[in-house]
C-alpha cells in the first residue's frame, strides 16, 4: 500500500539529508519525494510517497515528526487531494508519427515541448494514473529518455498543513 | 558585550549551569581550550576521547542533568562516535562539543577535516554545524533543550575554528522555537479511562517499568499505583532502581536473563502495563508468541515507539509520571491474591536452583562476588557495570533500591562503558560511593582512564569480574556454537600491578572468604582501590532466553544433587 505524506520542513542545509538518512536506517521504503518551496519564506515542502507494506505509515510520521526541523507531518493518504506529477518523455517519432503522437498527448492533456528529427519531449502533468496511462500508450513507440517529478499533492477544500500546526 | 566565538561558547554553558566537561584538547578546539581558563569551569582530561563521551554519559545518568563532552576535529569527534551512540540508545541529555576546521577550509579534506554532523547523523537526536559566532549562542542553547526535552538524547554541535575565533554580539535567546521540539502532551481522559477499564477487566496484571520511570521521576507514583492496583513489577535492565528491589510486589528483571518465573509470568499475563519501555528485542525474545494472552497498554513518551515493536490496545504518549498519577486518581483499589501465588510459586522453584543458595564448593563464582559486594555496601553504592555476563549478575545478584544506583550501558551494549562512565557518576556524586564492576575483557577497552581517575583523585572502587575469557561471548559459543571458543580466550595484565602502575591500591581475590573483607578494606581506605576477582573461568549467566527464542522457553541452570536435596 502507497501512503502519501506532506511535510512543512525548515528550509536549512542537511534537511533533506536528515529524511533520507532516517529511511534509510529505518529501513523505510520511499517510492518518490520531492521537495520545493512553499508559501512560507524558511519552510519547504516535501511530498513523500512510501510503501508501507513493511512499516506502518503511522511509524512512518511519527519518525519524521522526531526530527527537529520538521514543523508539521500530515498523512493524506484518505484525504480529498489535489496530486500532481510532472513526466517530460522523449519518445521516438519521425515526421509520418508525429500528428498521431500529439494527438495521444492531447488526450491526456499534455503538449509537444520539443521536436527533433526523429524524437519528441511530451510534457503531461497529471496524477500519477494520468501519467501511467500516457507512458503506457507512449512505451510501444520508444521511450528514449524519460524524467517525472515525482507526486506532489495538497488537500482540497480549506484545511492546509500549516493550519494544523 | 562583543565577544570571541570561544568565549560565547564557555559563556552559554555558563548560562545552562554547566560547571564541568569532559575532553581532549586538540588543533581546530584550541580557542575554546584557551578561552576556557577564564571560566569558572573544571575540566577533566580523559586519555581517549570516547571516554570523554562515556563520563558525560555517566555524569548524566547519575545527576539526571546534562553531560558535556568536548573534543578536537577529525579523530577527536572520530573517538567520541562510540559513546554518542551510546547515549543515543539509552535516550541520555548529553551535549557533544567538536572543533572544525576553518569555515573555508570546509570540504576540502584538510587536515584532520571529517564531516563530523554526517558521521552522527544518525546517532544523535539533533546535531548542527557552526560557521559564523553569531550563529553560536542560539545553537548551544537549543543544543541543550534538545538533549533534555521529550525523549532525552545527544545533540552535536560541531564549530569551525574561525568561528571559534572570530568576534560577535553575544546575545543569549530567551527562549527556542524549534518546530520538530514539541511539549509535552498530557494523557487524553479518553486513553486513561481505556487503560483504567482494562485494569479493572484484568485479573492477571503485570506491570513491565523501564527506563522511563527514572526519567520521569515517577518512582513514587509507580509504587502507589503497583500497590493500589495490587499489580506485580518487572523491570528492564535500565528499569532496575525504578522500583524497590524488596518491595513485595518487585519481580526483578524481565526478558533475556531475567529470572525464569519473570518471564513465565509475563507469558501468562492477562495485561501487560508497558511503562516508559521500548520493547527491545532483548526483553521480549520471540515476537510472535510474546504474552499470546495480554491485552496492552503502552505508556511511553516517544510516539513512534508505541506499536513498532508490540502491537497495544492502548497507547498513550505522554509523560509517564503524570500519566500514571492521572491513572493513581481514576483507579479503584484491586487484589490480585491468586494471580501472585501462582507468581510465587515460579519463584520459589528458581531460588533451589539458585547458585547463591548452594553450598560453597570451594570455588569463586562471579554470583558469589556481586552478591557479597552488595552486602558489605548494604546495597548503597552506585554501581557501574560494562557489557557482558558480570553485568547480567550484577542486575540479579545486586537488589537496586533507589533510581540512578545502577549505570550501565544497555541499548548499545558497549564494552568499555564502566570507568569512564564511573569517573563522570563520581563527580556528579562525589559523596556516593562509586563501584566500577567489569570483566576483565571490557576493562581493558578503556583501562587508560585510570590516569584521569588519578589525575581527578577520585576515590572509585573497581571490581574487576577476572575469567579469562570473554565471558558472554563464550557463553554463547557453549550454547551454540559446540563450545568451539573461538577468539574468547583471553590473556590479561596483572591488574593488581597495572593499578599500581597507576597509583591506585591492586588487590587479588582467589576465595570466597576473601571477599567482603577485602571489599570493607577497600571501602574504608579512602582511596581508589582495584580489585581483581579471579572467578571461576566457565561459567554461564542463567536462565537464559536464546536470541529469538520464545520467552518461556529458557535455558535453566541444570540442578544439581545438592540442589535437589
Amino acid at each position: 500500500m502507497k501512503h502519501t505524506l506532506v511535510a512543512r520542513v525548515q528550509d536549512e542545509p542537511g534537511v533533506l539529508n536528515r529524511v533520507s538518512s532516517l529511511f534509510r536506517r529505518r529501513s523505510f521504503n520511499i517510492d518518490s519525494l520531492t521537495v520545493g518551496g512553499s508559501e512560507t519564506k524558511d519552510f519547504s515542502r516535501m511530498t513523500i510517497v512510501v510503501d508501507t507494506a513493511r512499516t506502518p505509515a503511522r511509524l512512518v510520521e511519527e519518525n519524521l515528526r522526531k526530527l527537529i526541523p520538521i514543523a508539521e507531518v500530515r498523512d493524506v493518504t484518505d484525504m480529498p487531494t489535489v496530486d500532481r506529477d510532472l513526466a517530460l518523455i522523449r519518445v521516438r517519432c519521425d515526421a509520418s508519427a508525429r500528428a498521431e503522437v500529439t494527438q495521444l498527448a492531447e488526450i491526456f492533456r499534455g503538449k509537444i515541448v520539443d521536436v527533433a528529427v526523429d524524437s519528441v519531449i511530451v510534457e503531461v502533468t497529471g496524477d500519477s494514473g494520468k501519467v501511467d496511462g500516457l507512458v503506457d500508450l507512449l512505451r510501444p513507440r520508444g521511450i528514449l529518455e524519460m524524467v517525472r517529478t515525482g507526486k506532489v499533492a495538497m488537500v482540497r477544500g480549506t484545511a492546509s498543513v500549516a493550519a494544523a500546526s | 558585550m562583543i565577544l570571541t566565538g570561544a568565549q560565547i561558547l564557555w559563556e552559554s554553558l555558563m548560562k545552562e549551569g554547566v560547571d564541568l566537561v569532559f575532553g581532549y584538547p586538540g588543533g581546530c578546539i584550541l580557542p575554546a581550550y584557551d578561552a576556557m581558563l577564564d571560566y569558572p569551569v573544571r575540566h577533566v582530561l580523559v586519555r581517549h576521547e570516547q571516554g570523554a563521551a562515556h563520563m558525560a554519559d555517566g555524569y548524566a545518568r547519575a545527576s539526571g542533568k546534562v553531560g558535556v563532552a568536548v573534543a578536537t576535529s577529525g579523530p577527536g569527534a572520530t573517538n567520541l562516535t562510540t559513546g554518542i551512540a551510546n547515549a543515543m540508545l539509552d535516550s541520555i541529555p548529553t551535549v557533544f562539543i567538536t572543533g572544525q576546521v576553518p569555515s573555508h577550509l570546509l570540504g576540502s579534506d584538510a587536515f584532520q577535516e571529517t564531516d563530523v554532523t554526517g558521521i552522527t547523523l544518525p546517532i544523535t537526536k539533533h546535531n548542527c554545524i557552526v560557521r559564523t559566532p553569531d550563529e553560536l549562542a542560539r545553537a548551544m542553547k537549543e543544543a541543550f533543550a534538545i538533549a533534555r526535552g521529550g525523549r532525552p538524547g545527544p545533540v552535536l554541535v560541531d564549530i569551525c575554528k574561525d568561528a571559534l575565533q572570530k568576534k560577535a554580539e553575544f546575545v543569549w535567546p530567551d527562549s527556542v522555537s524549534l518546530p520538530g521540539l514539541r511539549a509535552f502532551e498530557a494523557p487524553s481522559p479518553k486513553d486513561l479511562e481505556r487503560a483504567a477499564d482494562l485494569i479493572g477487566q484484568a485479573e492477571r496484571p503485570l506491570i513491565l517499568a523501564g527506563h522511563g520511570v527514572i526519567k520521569s521521576g515517577a518512582m513514587q507514583a509507580l509504587q502507589q499505583f503497583a500497590e493500589r492496583t495490587h499489580t506485580p513489577v518487572a523491570l528492564t535492565l535500565l528499569g532496575l532502581g525504578g522500583f524497590p528491589a524488596s518491595h513485595p510486589l518487585s519481580l526483578g528483571m524481565m526478558g533475556m536473563h531475567g529470572e525464569a518465573y519473570v518471564n513465565q509470568a509475563i507469558q501468562q499475563a492477562d495485561l501487560l502495563l508497558a511503562f516508559g519501555m521500548r520493547f527491545d528485542d532483548r526483553v521480549t525474545g520471540n515476537l510472535k508468541t510474546y504474552a499470546p494472552h495480554a491485552k496492552k497498554v503502552h505508556v511511553e513518551i516517544d510516539r513512534s515507539e508505541i506499536g513498532k515493536n508490540v502491537a497495544v490496545d492502548v497507547g498513550i504518549a505522554a509523560d509517564l509520571r503524570t500519566t500514571i498519577e492521572a491513572l493513581n486518581a481514576i483507579v479503584p483499589e484491586y487484589r490480585h491474591n491468586a494471580w501472585l501465588k501462582t507468581i510465587g510459586a515460579g519463584q520459589q522453584e528458581t531460588r533451589g536452583r539458585d547458585i547463591i543458595h548452594q553450598p560453597d564448593s570451594g570455588n569463586l563464582y562471579a554470583a558469589h562476588v556481586i552478591h557479597d559486594l552488595w552486602q558489605a555496601t548494604e546495597g548503597n553504592a552506585i554501581v557501574v557495570t560494562d557489557v557482558g555476563q558480570h553485568q547480567m549478575w550484577e542486575a540479579q545478584y545486586y537488589p537496586h533500591e533507589r533510581p540512578r544506583s545502577l549505570i550501565t550501558s544497555g541499548g548499545l551494549g558497549t564494552m568499555g562503558f564502566a570507568l569512564p562512565a564511573a569517573i563522570g557518576a563520581k563527580m556528579a556524586r562525589p559523596d556516593a560511593e562509586v563501584w566500577v564492576v567489569a570483566g576483565d575483557g571490557g576493562f581493558q577497552m578503556t583501562q587508560c582512564e585510570l590516569a584521569t581517575l588519578q589525575q581527578e583523585q577520585l576515590d572509585i572502587k573497581i571490581a574487576v569480574v577476572n575469567n579469562g575469557y570473554l565471558g558472554m561471548v563464550r557463553q554463547w559459543q557453549e550454547f551454540f556454537y559446540d563450545k568451539r571458543y573461538a577468539a574468547t580466550p583471553m590473556l590479561s595484565p596483572d591488574f593488581v600491578k597495572l593499578a599500581e602502575a597507576y597509583g591506585i591500591d591492586g588487590k587479588r581475590v582467589t576465595k570466597r572468604a576473601e571477599v567482603i573483607p577485602t571489599v570493607q578494606a577497600a571501602r574504608t581506605s579512602g582511596a581508589a582501590t582495584l580489585i581483581d576477582f579471579r572467578v571461576v573461568k566457565e561459567e554461564a549467566v542463567y536462565p537464559m532466553v536464546p536470541a529469538g527464542a520464545n520467552l518461556d522457553a529458557m535455558i535453566r541452570r541444570p540442578v544439581t544433587e545438592e540442589v535437589q536435596a
